[in-house]
């Protein structure tokens, strides 16, 4: 009789935990107390993702129950793919193991480079951290602010970029659309070497995400060589293109190209352009578990992060380290992560086709 | 300036600074002495530390961390022959045959007095350097650099060896195989076979480990007895200390060089030690010694590489680009303490500057110290007979492959690799030729494509360009003068020379087979992506060929040849078993590593290799295994490090550390 009902126990274990049906015993309180969480960085020690992560580690641990150790993997290569891929085939679904990406893991999804075999599908978001880009000129171009650009029309520009499929798309076909004149030199090894050729002066246009372009380059601004002319701007609720909230003075990509142009931009061009810049920066990087994860743990994730955010003092941190953008989490976080991994069909084959003509490259 | 130093004097010399400066040195000297880990994975261990720290505090335990790495890592590379990282490639040339006659402790304690001395006056120059570093740095742009690499490359000269040809050609390998991967200007990818790994080219430390380490272990295996022929120590640190001393010049020269391209962004410090290393082979009046055990081979790199890592701090600390590996995790840890590296270092924070630039100094002088004073007991490693060392040695040279990808591409290119090093020794072709040729391949292409479309080709005329092509002239001249005539250096000559030359015509026709397929790689490529191996293939072809005419018409008089198996110190003796043996025993292991993973291969390894190899009993075998199996769990346990994983991880879900 005892053993009958053992086996009986036993047999549901089996299903709840083979078919992640959850089974009314665990439904209740998720504890991580003593628990060591495996947080997937596919980008190595030195760039934005990996700052990014080290920033919110302790608030994590103070806001997951249990107070749990949250370890940080970085796992470089391949262009981000290497270590998503390693989430995407070996991560858990308990909770335990977590994953980061960046804009430059969504590009090669929705551009379908052959080296993905990740689906964005396949997860739950948890958090969504939004940033911006800013793009500045060196003051020799006589250039004061975005009203005078169509000086610079005529100038002949370089622009020291990774690559066309990176995140540098967004850059290189604003500059297109803007009817720029801009030359890029691939092989730079990251944004700070750009950025370190602008200095030398030997790009004269450049631009950095916020975090960077706050910290490295404002002192440029204070010294008079670097020009902050326009940002991508941001999209509000209802996907119109508004100015980024980090720099309220700048203005955006949209209204640049009505003062050089004297109307609003629009066509293939600029729907494609405007879905890659909503890939690429409102969602650049957020934090997922993986679809089948007991729904509690998925709750208990996303409670974790909400609470994590609303923590004292997280707000003055956040805006010193990753600039004035609200963190997105629950619904919010579900949004933008809707955004960022859905390209109309019609805008990434564009793209595709406007990487092939004019870079000769199929990602 | 003089306000800024005398505040920060006050700061390092105060007790709590010394104290987390001593902490940081000795977390880093733990996780340094095994290859392969170092930077990276001691800022994760440090992290949880920092948070919470006051800055001053957690600044002085990072600069301890990040000072101790290049020198921890140059007991295995002396004593075993194991590079962990690239700071101690250029080491092991010297160190090790130094370790092999007995000398360990007085290399050790040259290379630990070197590092100590160059490491302050790396210090004493940045002292200056640091106030007008900014306008310098900026003045070397793409085309310099480029310039600078062409100035690397012309040490192959002297790194050749007596046969020219085969020089160039190792260069040419080294630059073929830098080559391989994601195209600097197109990002295609180039002899990779469609793979993702090979898409991101070959780690370097995998390259230094197949080309260095593995040849070794199977020669020492093979030979037989320990690591040190005399199973004897020889004199002591004390001797290695005068060393330094009788050669402190060079020392100085050694580690301003190092300075000054340690503090140049984007040419990095993995070429710091091979032009170092150049640099005293071309000056010295007597050059037939280096390779085979001459103490200022360990010198000049060893000097060279503390000071770089001052270097290395200026454009850190004043663009935010870190020039290596281990700068990129201080950069790292300083903005998670929130300092902000950028212009202010020299104007508003000055005193900072000079307590992270004098901090470094100090922690060098008490990793070099703490280092000296362990050295001769450490070094008695060499005495231990080697058939013991083996399985800890493979276990430790594949770990440390795994850690610069955490790839199971890793350990297959560390094989592959491997067997191309194990040719080379063989037939004397000149190792540190290829690696530099390997270090220099992709910053040589990309700042030269970069200088192409920055100034078009009219970049040769900067002035510059000009003094670095001149001082490039000037090196070659040196090391045309000091180029050792005759015999072969590496030969012992009592041995007779080899009077069949096919396998040595075999490897030739190798290497031609190797260029002609980066030919035929090459062409498949856009203009941009083919243009460079495609004209480092059409030089090198010609000159494999003619070598490859040379031995197979087995001209023996001519200065290629050179057969390891013939004129090696093994040669003629009873009962050493051929170079095939043990490198199945390797084979067998990574191929184990692909079926089970690593974790029970490994321990597979340790008992079977043991068992047939040792008279050892059971019991110590067990105890060996579980002493070398078991530290290297609780290493990965603490540091979350995985072990690669095979088939059977790949279709099951295995607890760890099985998985």
């Amino acid at each position: 009789m005892i053993r009958t009902s053992i086996l009986t126990l036993a047999a549901a274990g089996f299903v709840a935990t083979t078919f992640g049906a959850p089974s009314p015993v665990v439904a209740q309180k998720v504890d991580f107390a003593g628990k060591r969480i495996e947080w997937i960085i596919p980008y190595g020690t030195g760039g934005g993702s990996n700052r990014w992560a080290r920033f919110y580690v302790p608030w994590l641990q103070k806001a997951l129950p249990g107070n749990p150790i949250v370890a940080v993997k970085n796992m470089p290569g391949a262009s981000s793919t290497k270590g998503t891929n390693y989430f995407a085939r070996r991560g858990t679904k308990d909770g335990l193991s977590i994953l980061g990406t960046s804009g430059s893991t969504q590009f090669p999804f929705l551009l379908g480079d052959r080296r993905v075999k990740y689906d964005y599908a396949d997860w739950e978001v948890i958090l969504a951290t939004p940033v911006g880009g800013v793009v500045y000129i060196n003051k020799s171009l006589g250039v004061k602010s975005a009203s005078d650009m169509k000086k610079l029309q005529k100038a002949k520009l370089k622009f020291g970029s990774q690559g066309p499929t990176s995140l540098d798309l967004v850059p290189l076909l604003a500059f297109d659309i803007l009817g720029l004149n801009v030359k890029p030199v691939f092989g730079m090894k990251g944004r700070g070497p750009s950025r370190l050729a602008f200095e030398r002066g030997e790009v004269r246009i450049d631009y950095q995400t916020t975090p960077a372009f706050l910290k490295r380059v404002t002192p440029l601004v204070k010294k008079g060589i670097a020009i902050p002319i326009m940002t991508w701007g941001t999209l509000n609720e209802n996907g119109k293109l508004v100015r980024d909230p980090t720099f309220p003075n700048l203005p955006h990509v949209g209204e640049v190209y009505k003062m050089m142009h004297g109307k609003a931009p629009k066509g293939p061009a600029w729907t494609a352009w405007k879905a890659f810049m909503a890939a690429g920066f409102p969602a650049q990087k957020m934090i997922f578990v993986k679809k089948g994860t007991p729904k509690n743990i998925v709750a208990a994730w996303r409670a974790a992060a909400a609470k994590a955010i609303a923590m004292p003092g997280f707000e003055a941190a956040k805006n010193k380290k990753l600039g004035k953008y609200e963190q997105a989490t629950g619904k919010k976080a579900q949004a933008l992560y809707k955004v960022a991994t859905n390209v109309p069909p019609a805008a990434k084959k564009w793209v595709l086709n406007w990487l092939k003509t004019r870079y000769n490259k199929v990602p | 300036m003089i306000e800024s130093m005398i505040s920060a004097f006050a700061e390092i010399t105060s007790g709590t600074h010394l104290l987390y400066l001593f902490g940081g040195v000795i977390m880093g000297l733990v996780v340094g002495i095994f290859p392969g880990l170092g930077g990276i994975v001691g800022l994760s261990l440090l992290l949880p530390f920092l948070y919470g720290m006051d800055p001053t505090s957690a600044l002085a335990m990072l600069i301890g961390l990040v000072a101790i790495i290049p020198t921890s890592d140059t007991f295995t590379s002396v004593l075993m022959g194991i590079p962990g990282s690239s700071a101690s490639q250029a080491t092991v040339l010297d160190g090790f045959p130094l370790a092999k006659k007995g000398e360990a402790a007085r290399a050790l304690g040259a290379a630990f007095s070197a590092s100590l001395y160059g490491g302050v006056i790396g210090a004493i120059v940045l002292t200056f350097f640091i106030v007008i570093a900014r306008p310098v740095i900026l003045l070397f742009t793409s085309a310099e650099l480029f310039m600078l690499t062409i100035l690397g490359l012309s040490m192959v000269g002297v790194l050749a060896g007596n046969c020219l040809s085969k020089g160039l050609l190792a260069c040419g390998l080294g630059l073929m195989f830098g080559a391989l991967g994601g195209a600097p200007a197109t990002g295609e990818f180039r002899m990779s076979f469609d793979n993702a790994y090979l898409g991101d080219g070959l780690p370097l430390v995998v390259v230094g480990l197949a080309m260095f380490a593995v040849p070794e272990i199977i020669d020492l295996l093979r030979s037989g007895g320990s690591i040190s022929k005399s199973a004897k120590l020889g004199s002591g640190w004390t001797q290695g200390f005068k060393d330094m001393w009788a050669y402190r010049w060079l020392c100085t020269r050694c580690a301003g060089i190092g300075c000054i391209i340690g503090a140049l962004p984007g040419l990095g410090g993995s070429v710091v030690d091979w032009i170092a290393y150049g640099h005293v082979k071309q000056t010295a009046k007597d050059s037939s010694q280096f390779g085979k055990g001459d103490i200022r081979g360990v010198l000049a790199p060893e000097s060279a590489n503390n000071a770089k890592e001052g270097g290395g701090l200026i454009p850190t600390l004043l663009f935010a680009i870190p020039g290596s590996g281990s700068m990129a995790v201080f950069l790292g840890g300083m903005e998670l303490i929130g300092l902000e590296p950028g212009p202010s270092m020299v104007d508003g924070k000055l005193n900072l500057t000079y307590v992270i630039i004098w901090s470094l100094a100090l922690a060098n002088v008490i990793g070099a110290g703490c280092c000296l004073l362990i050295s001769r007991n450490v070094a008695q490693l060499t005495t231990i007979k080697y058939v013991y060392l083996a399985p800890f040695m493979v276990m430790v040279i594949c770990f440390a492959a795994f850690q610069a990808t955490r790839d199971l591409g890793d350990l297959m290119v560390l094989f592959a690799v491997g067997l191309v090093g194990i040719m080379f020794k063989r037939f004397g072709w000149p190792r540190p030729a290829f690696l530099i040729g390997f270090v220099l391949a992709d910053n040589s292409e990309t700042y030269l494509y970069q200088a192409v479309q920055f100034y078009d080709w009219g970049f040769l005329l900067r002035p510059g360009v000009i003094i670095i092509f001149v001082l490039t002239v000037i090196s070659i001249w040196f090391g045309a003068r000091n180029a050792p005539t005759g015999e072969t250096d590496l030969a012992d000559e009592n041995k007779p020379k080899p009077t069949n030359m096919k396998p040595q015509a075999y490897f030739a026709a190798f290497v031609v087979f190797l260029f002609a397929w980066g030919l035929i790689d090459g062409v498949q490529h856009s203009f941009l992506g083919a243009v460079y191996p495609v004209g480092i293939c059409l030089v090198m072809l010609p000159i494999a060929g003619r070598l490859f005419y040379v031995t197979a018409k087995n001209k023996t008089e001519h200065a290629a040849n050179f057969d390891y198996e013939i004129e090696g110190d093994h040669a003629g003796k009873e009962g050493v078993p051929g170079l095939v043996y043990y490198l199945t025993w390797l084979a067998g292991f990574i191929a184990t590593v692909m079926l089970v993973g690593f974790w029970i291969a490994i321990t597979g390894f340790f008992l079977t290799f043991l068992r047939v190899h040792s008279d050892a009993s059971w019991t110590r075998i067990l105890t060996m295994t579980t002493c070398g199996v078991g530290f290297i769990t609780s290493l990965s346990w603490i540091m979350v490090l995985n072990f690669p994983g095979g088939f059977l991880q790949y279709y099951f879900k295995l607890p760890w550390p099985l998985s």
